[in-house]
């Protein structure tokens, strides 16, 4: 860098940090030394068993076109990094966005000639994990194009409303009261650095859809539909919320 | 899916239900029997006296002598299905002097038992770590069974907190 | 066959002592719980677990209902040649799942 503008990049940055300090933290950066540890050894990590098992699916032939993943993506080190940090993205043709695990089915429909794998099922975890693995440490960059904004307005305004028996707002919780204990827990600000999650409460993994719809249980609201276009909004929503925090997934949970 | 049954936690409904896998406090108790014969008995916890005898069991009528063994975990748990333990124990881990087994028992599961792990001076280390379910806070104790045939122990106390709406 | 994990070195010195850590996938169904009609979870889970290095066992496990589910184990062991570790796990159906890992002392 010239060393002209040095002092003028350090004063910008001095100015940027003062203005706003970013308050922004991630469930792993509240998380207790005996999460942490757990997250971050790659063996001791629950979550890696699904990670291993995406691996073998990645380079599995299925469908009536028996091709796989790694047939047309490659190498997934190469190809996938970053991939998951983008998600949702805008699908052109639908003209709306599509989660990663809904792109990994278009794949399988569209490319492998192969039946879409459910909701939560094993084999869409394990996928999933194993393509999100790829963005570890990475920041999350999701699209800031003009024909998402809809979609981001909707996902905001659901964060923001009222839900269900208890009238309470994602954003009541997540904007104005993390880091205070509800019952014994800590409320985080809700950002989905870690999708797939091992959460130590399923003794398994999930999607952030599954999340999302503990919670509306838990306000006494009707959850969305799995792929719900609101559902879609509302993670498209968190993922802007949290854009350039690092994604570490798949993360530990309590 | 298996829904978390009530009784554990009021709230359980804050996001923390769908698939758990936690032990409940409310259940009907079925004991494996020898070639898998179940029992169907009515509702009941592990308690003090239950692990107390499970203890007896195994120590007879030897001194129990407690130091030596030590036993950790964190002291306040926010989810009781997956809590780390660490047992350790202060032994030269020789042919002469070893530890030859370390039992893990809990007051309050359904029954006493967690674990038990044979060692010996192969082992370099008298040391375990593992991942257990807890229904409710409690004290949780690791005998040591030494190669003079002695026993040790340790224990510590966990504060298990329920799940509320911990979106992440 | 279920996922396992397992990591210890792939070479020691002669006397080490090598820490291992293993993870298996598995539900480790209690049968305490019952399902959403109300009808028992048969129990499931894995209830023994051991560890040989060349033929002689160094570490074996008893597990209840109380262990996690995907149960992760971590001990240790002496290096004391160069050989194979061999790690099985037994679950209630009397189904082993075994898993081989090689070594090099020196």
């Amino acid at each position: 860098m010239n060393f002209l503008l040095r002092p003028l990049v350090a004063l910008a940055t001095t100015i940027a940090l003062a203005a706003a300090p970013d308050e922004r933290r991630s469930g792993y950066d509240i998380a207790g030394p005996e999460i942490r540890a757990m997250q971050d050894d790659d063996t001791a990590n629950p979550g890696n068993l699904w990670v291993l098992q995406g691996e073998t699916l990645w380079g599995k032939p299925t469908g009536a076109a028996d091709r796989s993943c790694a047939d047309c993506h490659g190498d997934a080190q190469m190809t996938m990094k970053g991939v998951a940090a983008r998600y949702p993205a805008f699908d052109a043709v639908l003209a709306r966005p599509l989660d990663l695990e809904q792109r990994i089915n278009q794949c399988r429909t569209e490319h492998q000639k192969a039946e879409p794998l459910a909701w939560e099922s094993e084999d869409l975890l394990a996928v999933t994990a194993f393509v999100a693995r790829q963005s570890r440490g990475l920041p999350i960059t999701v699209s800031a194009s003009l024909e998402l904004r809809p979609f981001l307005a909707l996902g905001k305004q659901l964060f923001e409303q009222r839900e269900g028996q208890l009238n309470l707002s994602c954003s009541q919780c997540h904007d104005d009261n993390w880091g205070k204990q509800l019952a014994g827990n800590l409320i985080p600000q809700g950002h989905p650095t870690g999708y797939p999650i091992y959460r130590l409460q399923w003794q398994s993994l999930g999607s952030l859809q599954r999340r999302l719809r503990n919670c509306m249980t838990g306000l006494r609201a009707e959850p969305f539909e799995y792929g719900a276009p609101q559902a879609i909004a509302l993670e498209f929503y968190l993922m802007e919320r949290a854009r350039g925090m690092p994604m570490d997934a798949p993360a530990v949970r309590p | 899916m298996v829904r978390e049954r009530s009784g554990r936690c009021s709230f359980s409904a804050f996001g923390g239900g769908e698939g758990s896998t936690s032990p409940t406090r409310r259940r009907l108790l079925f004991v494996t029997a020898g070639a898998g014969l179940a029992l169907l008995v009515p509702p009941a916890d592990a308690t003090e006296a239950a692990m107390a005898e499970a203890i007896r069991q195994l120590v007879g009528e030897a001194p129990l002598e407690p130091g030596k063994v030590k036993l950790e975990l964190p002291s306040i748990v926010e989810n009781g299905n997956t809590v780390p333990l660490t047992v350790s124990v202060e032994s030269p881990m020789t042919e002469a002097d070893h530890v030859e087994s370390i039992h893990i028992f809990n007051q309050k599961n359904p029954q006493p038992f967690v674990a038990a792990v044979h060692l010996g001076p192969r082992t370099g280390k008298a040391y375990v770590a593992t991942r257990i379910r807890l229904a409710d806070s409690q004290r949780i104790v690791a005998i040591a069974k030494l190669s003079d045939g002695s026993f040790r122990s340790g224990g510590a106390d966990v504060i298990v907190t329920l799940a509320a709406c911990t979106e992440q | 066959m279920a996922r396992v994990l397992i990591n210890l070195p792939q070479r020691a010195k002669r006397g080490d002592i090598m820490e291992i850590k293993t993870l298996i996938q598995h539900p480790m169904e209690t049968g305490y719980r019952l399902d959403n009609k109300g009808v028992a979870i048969p129990r499931d889970i894995i209830n023994r677990f051991t560890c040989t290095y060349n033929g002689d066992e160094v570490f074996q496990a008893e597990l209840f209902p109380a262990i996690s589910a995907n149960p992760f184990l971590a001990f240790s062991t002496v290096a004391t040649e160069s050989g194979e570790l061999v790690f099985s796990w037994t679950d209630d159906r009397g189904q082993t799942q075994t898993e081989t890992r090689q070594i090099t002392v020196e």
